[in-house]
């Protein structure tokens, strides 16, 4: 009787993995999923609701010992004006956006061609071609922004947007072809076999057979290069000098942060208000974005 | 005429000659801006060249220089110290959280969509956060911990050497934790549950369905997104620059924000790019590591060696 209790107990614990975790008792699931969990989704969301909190507080409470600093007692949008009207930050955030959009979409027209080179025309060398892409998406920006940084100077790109338009693709272009060389080798050769046959040429494949099946796979590469070059830092820190075309992150860091007096409020707006556009986009293509980075990785 | 036209389109029909032309706009923008970029940096490093001025070739001297360099040696330290602990957190941190997301929930894809948070804003607006949070007068943890009655002053995040690399490690690995997650739980997901039944029925206990069943079957995957990982976190720089700018006393410099330092604002662009070459050893090492990962994940899925 206890041998058998015991034996089935244990069968219990066995199964906590995945498949029949619906033998698992309510309680243990508390302990062992959903409070882990909790925390998990506490430390990682923490910072944002403290964002919103700080971008909120007039000085008086930002600068106060007193009271419970987890709410907002007197919530105020002094600091948001501020930052609207007071900074160049519209300014950044149309530099960014210019920036991230043009970079984004060339980068995208070289690697939709480049992809379908590689993956299905199958030119002499593409697999070496393809072995350079990957290595290039390895090469960081951390060890190329100083000579980069003195072609820059020598194509007089110093100081201006085409010098961020013309450097992203370097990072953006590696990635957008990797992932859409493994998206098209998910379409069927036969589609094209078929056409090949009706006489449609190369081009009429690609524009329309090939371009319209791959479009999660474009709207995924899209979605990952826009936010990459949304979040770029190193390049734009040091090719860009003049304010009004800095970048957000940029700016933020570099015109609100004053000698020893930080304006809290206004820096926590403004990284708020940069951190929006890209969250928005992100929430509205959640599964294409992360079917892009783990796409990545995985092929 | 339609001669002229015919012979283009078969041209345009030919593989080779289309894909070469297909790989123009790539293969420019890479050349131009990666490719000759990273041979120059190269080149850099073996000429005194400062900003706006051609440098001359002067050998090995910025390497041997840096090499006796004791706020270089410091920076490497500091560099394998952060690449190492943070990595080992977020890989960690990371197969738990996707374990934790491969169970049945509610909500799960709202809860799997909001963890990627972090990774997806700008780090450097991020780092304001943190940077606000580690703040040495406002600090919301020191504010909580002090109520608490753990401390009875507040704690110095930034300000002391060994409280500011750690603090710059935890903020790394709270925005790598879902990249490592999130990739995680994909490979999670192409594991069959008739592993787990057949485990358990044969009376694993859960520890050991995690270390014989789910860590093998997720060795490729791991192998390539800690690869991924330890490049980020290799040749992080943001962070540190938001952070700290390496400081204090250089205690938090890494070898990008180093470089960065003496190449830009110090002008001495041989000197930074010598810095930034050192660390393309260290980068092959990784990449010849996930190489090896790819090939062994191809292997084992019964595709041939290449």
């Amino acid at each position: 009787m206890s041998e058998g209790t015991s034996a089935r107990s244990e069968l219990r614990v066995a199964a906590g993995a995945q498949a029949m975790d619906y033998l698992v008792t309510m309680p243990r699931r508390v302990v062992t999923v959903y409070l882990p969990l909790g925390v998990f989704l506490f430390v990682l969301l923490f910072p944002f609701y403290w964002m919103v909190m700080t971008a909120l507080k007039p000085n008086e409470e930002l600068l106060s010992h007193e009271g419970n600093p987890f709410w907002v007692h007197s919530p105020t949008l002094v600091h948001v004006k501020k930052l609207l009207f007071d900074t160049a930050y519209p300014d950044w955030l149309w530099n960014t956006l210019l920036v991230s959009v043009v970079a984004t979409f060339l980068s995208l027209v070289a690697s939709v061609l480049a992809a379908y080179a590689i993956e299905r025309l199958r030119f002499r060398g593409a697999r070496y071609v393809g072995m350079s892409i990957f290595l290039a998406y390895l090469v960081p920006p951390s060890i190329l922004f100083i000579p980069l940084a003195a072609v820059v100077y020598r194509l007089q790109l110093f100081d201006t947007r085409l010098a961020l338009i013309l450097t992203y693709p370097t990072f953006l272009i590696p990635f957008c072809t990797w992932l859409l060389m493994g998206y098209l080798r998910s379409i069927p050769f036969e589609l094209e076999e078929c056409a090949l046959i009706d006489g449609a040429s190369r081009l009429q494949i690609l524009g329309k057979i090939i371009l319209p099946l791959a479009v999660p796979g474009l709207i995924s590469a899209g979605i990952f290069a826009f936010t990459l070059s949304w979040n770029e830092f190193i390049y734009a820190l040091t090719f860009i000098s003049s304010s009004e075309v800095k970048t957000v992150p940029i700016g933020v860091i570099t015109e609100l942060v004053e000698g020893d007096v930080y304006h809290w409020g206004p820096l926590m707006a403004g990284a708020l208000f940069g951190s929006l556009p890209v969250v928005l986009l992100y929430s509205l293509f959640v599964e294409y974005y992360v079917s892009g980075m783990t796409g990545a990785v995985k092929e | 005429m339609s001669a002229g036209v015919g012979a283009l389109r078969r041209a345009l029909d030919n593989r080779h000659l289309l894909g070469a032309l297909f790989l123009i706009p790539a293969a420019a923008f890479l050349l131009l801006f990666l490719t000759y970029p990273l041979g120059l940096g190269v080149y850099l490093g073996f000429t005194d060249a400062k900003i706006g001025r051609a440098g001359a070739w002067i050998g090995l001297e910025n390497f041997i220089s840096i090499w006796d360099d004791e706020i270089v040696r410091l920076a490497l330290f500091n560099t394998f110290f952060y690449t190492v602990v943070a990595s080992v957190i977020k890989f960690a941190l990371g197969l738990w959280l996707a374990l934790l997301l491969n169970q049945r929930l509610p909500l799960k894809s709202v809860v799997r969509a909001v963890v990627l948070l972090p990774f997806i804003v700008p780090t450097a607006l991020s780092a304001i956060a943190f940077w606000w949070i580690y703040d040495s007068q406002f600090s919301i943890i020191s504010w909580a911990l002090m109520k608490l009655g753990v401390i009875d002053q507040y704690i110095e995040f930034l300000g002391e050497p060994w409280h500011a690399r750690l603090a710059t490690i935890a903020a790394n690995i709270w925005r790598g934790v879902p990249f490592v997650a999130i990739c995680l739980l994909a490979g999670l997901q192409t594991i069959s549950p008739s592993y787990y039944e057949a485990a358990s029925l044969d009376g694993a206990t859960g520890w050991q369905q995690l270390r014989h069943v789910t860590l093998p079957l997720l060795a490729p995957i791991t192998a390539v997104v800690m690869t991924f990982s330890v490049l980020f976190t290799f040749t992080d720089f943001q962070l540190i620059y938001v952070l700290t700018r390496g400081g204090p006393l250089n205690a938090t410099h890494l070898m990008a924000t180093l470089s960065f330092q003496r190449a830009i604002p110090g002008g001495y662009l041989g000197e930074g790019a010598a810095i930034a070459t050192a660390m393309v050893p260290f980068l092959l090492g990784a990449i010849m590591f996930s190489y090896f990962g790819l090939q062994r994940r191809a292997w084992q899925q019964g595709g041939a060696d290449r």
